[in-house]
């Protein structure tokens, strides 16, 4: 399962990339191929504000519902409409067109304790 | 757990195993939309070792079956089968059946994985007093499914049996890839399609000759996700979701299968035959959910803009062929008219969902 440099991963299996102040989020290959093929994806209304470990949306496959937990804190700036009608970008491209939401981070302290992409390869192979 | 004779091939295509009924099963290989869409439009190849088979044997046989069983085993001519169930005295379901007359005195009962022990001691109390024997070959015999529009293609050049001729819910003996097997025009997917019950060390062969014989019509391999999908657009009940100990079958809207007007005697008589007078007090019924998301098994319904739920969902997907939210639920048996709509309530929302008829799918003709 690729785990892409460069990216911030949490121990709930998002990934976080920052582009200037706003953190794009998604979840990781690994745990897309872990729900297997995601038919749904619930997100927060833009504008929302979220605090670190907030459950934020959900993300449903075939065979199980699994809760999405804010990475960091901070404003919904964007979400990607695009998953309503084709949910299996989060399978196909999880790190590009299957991104869920961006954040105005409020505390860049949250990001730099998130792990980086080494210290979350070693997360999944601990399983 | 237990393992079938086919789960080093498993292992090595990749699949992702689960626990199922105590044993370790592949739950999918490539995916359960890829594998229930070759299903419908090609053919899948099922592993089903987990499921039991048992033997009653005997003159009595029959007469043993129709004792224990809410169907008329006596009545299928040998070379036949049907669905069936097996009760308690209070008409309870037990566990879901397949019954295959093999001969004139001897039937094959098909319990699910996980009611083999329940289904096997309770038979072995109801042929207690006729002259039948009850044997439970479940560890020495393979189960291998190859469903789909292409199955007869796929199976036929590796069988001596005139599929042809092998009608629904019918069973022969025979061989396959040069295996003695029994082979059943029987399936869970709503699909045409062959059940071949082969002994325990031989399903690997069989497998690899089918998958062999398969590959240019796309056959694949195809887990328990996909068999659950399949089976739920279907309209089949799945025992542990759909049905339980707690359900009878009029509630389940399988009361046709109750066969009240059979001479014998049997277990859940006298309950079954109150039920069906009085009528059940909550009936199974299709759903289709007009939002986002998928209502699961044990999630309410409620009547429009109710407090308190009416109802509840026992089994729920997305459907792949028909590509919107489906579910069974239990309902007030006012509800079940099609077109009602209800409501489900999916973690924090209510989400409009309409009754509908049964089967979601039914394969065209």
């Amino acid at each position: 399962m690729e785990v892409r440099d460069g990216l911030r991963y949490s121990d709930d299996h998002e990934w976080l990339r920052l582009e200037g102040d706003v953190g794009v989020i998604g979840i990781t290959a690994y745990a897309a191929d872990q729900l297997g093929d995601i038919v749904f994806v619930e997100m927060p209304a833009v504008g929302a504000t979220l605090t670190l470990h907030q459950a934020f949306g959900v993300v449903e496959s075939v065979k199980a519902v699994s809760d999405l937990y804010a990475p960091v804190g901070g404003a919904v700036v964007a979400v990607n409409e695009a998953l309503a009608g084709r949910p299996e970008l989060v399978n196909s491209d999880p790190y590009g067109d299957g991104w869920m939401v961006k954040l105005r981070v409020s505390d860049t302290a949250e990001v730099d304790a998130l792990k980086d992409a080494d210290a979350y390869r070693e997360l999944i192979r601990a399983g | 757990m237990r393992r079938t004779s086919l789960y080093d091939w498993h292992v090595a295509a990749g699949a992702r195993l689960i626990e199922f009924g105590g044993w370790e099963m592949p739950v999918q290989y490539a995916g359960i939309l890829d594998e229930h869409r070759a299903v419908r439009e090609r053919a899948g190849l099922f592993d089903l070792s987990h499921m039991g088979e048992l033997w009653v044997d005997g003159p009595e046989a029959g007469a043993a079956l129709a004792y224990a069983l809410v169907t008329d085993p006596p009545r299928l001519g040998v070379g036949r089968a049907h669905y069936a169930m097996i009760t308690g005295e209070d008409g309870g379901i037990i566990d879901d059946l397949i019954v295959y007359r093999t001969g004139d005195t001897r039937f094959l009962v098909v319990p699910n994985a996980g009611n083999r022990e329940a289904v096997t001691a309770a038979l072995g109390e109801r042929v207690k007093g006729f002259d039948a024997t009850l044997d439970d070959a479940s560890l020495a015999t393979a189960l291998v499914a190859v469903q789909g529009p292409r199955a007869a293609d796929i199976l036929a050049p590796l069988t001596d049996i005139d599929l042809g001729s092998l009608r629904y819910y019918a069973i022969a003996r025979g061989l396959a890839a040069g295996i003695p097997a029994l082979v059943a025009r029987t399936g869970y997917t709503g699909e045409d399609g062959f059940e071949l019950f082969v002994a325990w060390d031989a399903a690997p062969a069989v497998w690899d000759a089918l998958m062999a014989a398969g590959a240019a019509a796309g056959l694949v391999p195809v887990g328990l996700g996909a068999r659950d999908t399949l089976r739920l657009e279907a309209g089949m009940p799945l025992y542990g979701n759909d049905l339980d100990r707690a359900t009878n079958p009029f509630e389940a809207g399988l009361g046709r299968v109750v066969k009240l007007d059979k001479p014998a005697d049997f277990v859940g008589r006298a309950a079954l035959e109150r039920i069906a007078a009085e009528g059940p007090r909550r009936r199974l019924a299709g759903l289709v959910v007009r939002g986002r998301g998928i209502a699961r098994h044990g999630y309410p319904v409620y009547y429009p803009g109710d407090d308190e739920p009416c109802g509840v969902i026992t089994s729920g997907t997305v459907s792949p062929t028909l590509g919107v939210p489906i579910a069974l639920a239990f309902l007030p048996p006012d509800e079940v008219e099609p077109g009602t709509i209800l409501e489900c309530g999916i973690r924090d929302a209510r989400v409009a969902a309409e009754v509908v008829p049964l089967p979601f799918y039914q394969r065209p003709t």
